[in-house]
């Protein structure tokens, strides 16, 4: 099995161990770490260094009472269970494309998504996030066919792209299944999809800026 | 050899097995101490994350609770007490703070790229590990370890620390890469 080349680098894996990160930013980084050993090594260090930073705080006085409230409630709820449930829905010879925590986010069955054409050969879905997100990050499934890219652009935020199926080629190099691709107002990218076609997860945190003359006629309606 | 586990105040046992003690037998006296301990750091982690005093408090009970009815999956081998505890609290204020959800891997997701030699870790490892850390977080440079506390402790990501200290953005990638490279080092020492 193959391992991503292209990661998202130590400072957004802070930022996601952190708990910094909004939603849409934290799932796509989670969805590449069910694909990368490696970065999931990472954020479990980095989550040590919190675990670290929480022991070195400097620690605030709590009232004494708090201690008796939480005593009285420990009954309240039972234990949560050890493992959390079966999944009879696969069985394990099928292995499903979209890992978790994408999976249950828009199921897995793509062809049932509200897919939206944004031009030929380009479609998209966006990805309902909590309530709380709302003016943050957005997240959407991207579908490009052979040979296709959306339009030069810039961003005036940052655009994470991860590949899911198939793979695309920009000025940064290939990137297949697993590759995340961080791009930010110094990139000025257009990336275009290998051969057999793409499947990503976009995640923008501020509205793409189409620079060609196509751009203009685009930007309305890209409302990332 | 030394005992590198986090001791905790008033108790003989380290916190790893209060909280495993918790876990198997429930242990009302062990989740007291690990009361004790954790709840007045839980409560500044929380002030500086914007709740008030009565807030940080409430959200600290909240968290203990939590503590008390996930012990039972609590795996030393994985995690330091604290690191676990860390995790909890993060999600939890993630939850209350923002009303957003925490998206995660599933362990047991078929989908998942396996590492190649997972689980190479013995039970000591990362309370051994924890202490080594602690030790290397007092020998940051402060301007490394100021940024570490504002990346963990403030709901910032690092784009806004940049924007809102008036510190270039190249600065503080670069300083947190370098904590991070000898905090890693430090951890991946005895391997």
């Amino acid at each position: 099995m193959t391992v991503p080349t292209h990661h998202p680098g130590d400072t957004l894996l802070i930022d996601y161990a952190g708990g910094a990160l909004d939603e849409a930013s934290s799932l796509i980084v989670a969805t590449h770490l069910a694909l990368c050993p490696c970065c999931r090594l990472n954020v479990a260090e980095m989550e040590a260094v919190g675990g670290a930073l929480l022991e070195s705080i400097e620690p605030e006085e709590v009232d004494p009472a708090c201690l008796q409230t939480v005593l009285a409630r420990l009954d309240e709820l039972p234990p949560l269970p050890r493992a959390p449930k079966p999944k009879p829905v696969c069985r394990q010879t099928e292995v499903p494309l979209l890992p978790e925590p994408l999976r249950r986010y828009v199921g897995n069955d793509l062809s049932r998504l509200p897919w939206k054409r944004l031009m030929r050969g380009m479609d998209c879905c966006d990805i309902p996030l909590g309530s709380g997100s709302e003016g943050r990050g957005k997240a959407r499934l991207m579908r490009l066919a052979s040979g296709v890219g959306p339009p030069h652009h810039t961003h005036r935020g940052i655009e994470l792209t991860l590949v899911l199926d198939g793979g695309f080629t920009d000025d940064l190099g290939q990137f297949a299944r697993g590759d995340l691709s961080v791009a930010d107002e110094s990139v000025r990218h257009r990336p275009v999809a290998d051969a057999e076609g793409c499947l990503c997860l976009a995640v923008t945190d501020a509205p793409l800026r189409f620079t060609g003359p196509l751009g203009l006629i685009l930007n309305p309606f890209v409302s990332f | 050899m030394q005992d590198l586990g986090s001791p905790a105040a008033g108790s003989d046992r380290t916190l790893e097995e209060l909280l495993t003690a918790v876990g198997r037998e429930r242990d009302r006296s062990a989740f007291a101490s690990l009361f004790g301990h954790f709840a007045p750091r839980l409560k500044a982690y929380l002030r500086r994350q914007g709740c008030d005093e009565g807030a940080a408090e409430e959200l600290v009970q909240e968290v203990m609770l939590l503590v008390w009815r996930r012990a039972e999956t609590y795996d030393p081998a994985q995690a330091s007490a604290g690191t676990w505890v860390f995790t909890i609290a993060r999600n939890k204020r993630i939850d209350a703070l923002r009303r957003e959800q925490r998206p995660e891997i599933d362990p047991a997701d078929p989908t998942l790229v396996p590492a190649p030699a997972e689980g190479a870790d013995d039970g000591v490892a990362a309370r051994e590990t924890a202490g080594r850390l602690r030790a290397a977080l007092k020998t940051l440079p402060p301007e490394q370890a100021d940024l570490l506390r504002l990346a963990y402790f403030e709901d910032k990501p690092h784009s806004l620390i940049s924007a809102e200290q008036g510190i270039p953005l190249g600065t503080v990638k670069s300083r947190l890469r370098l904590a991070m490279e000898r905090l890693r080092k430090a951890m991946r020492d005895s391997r």
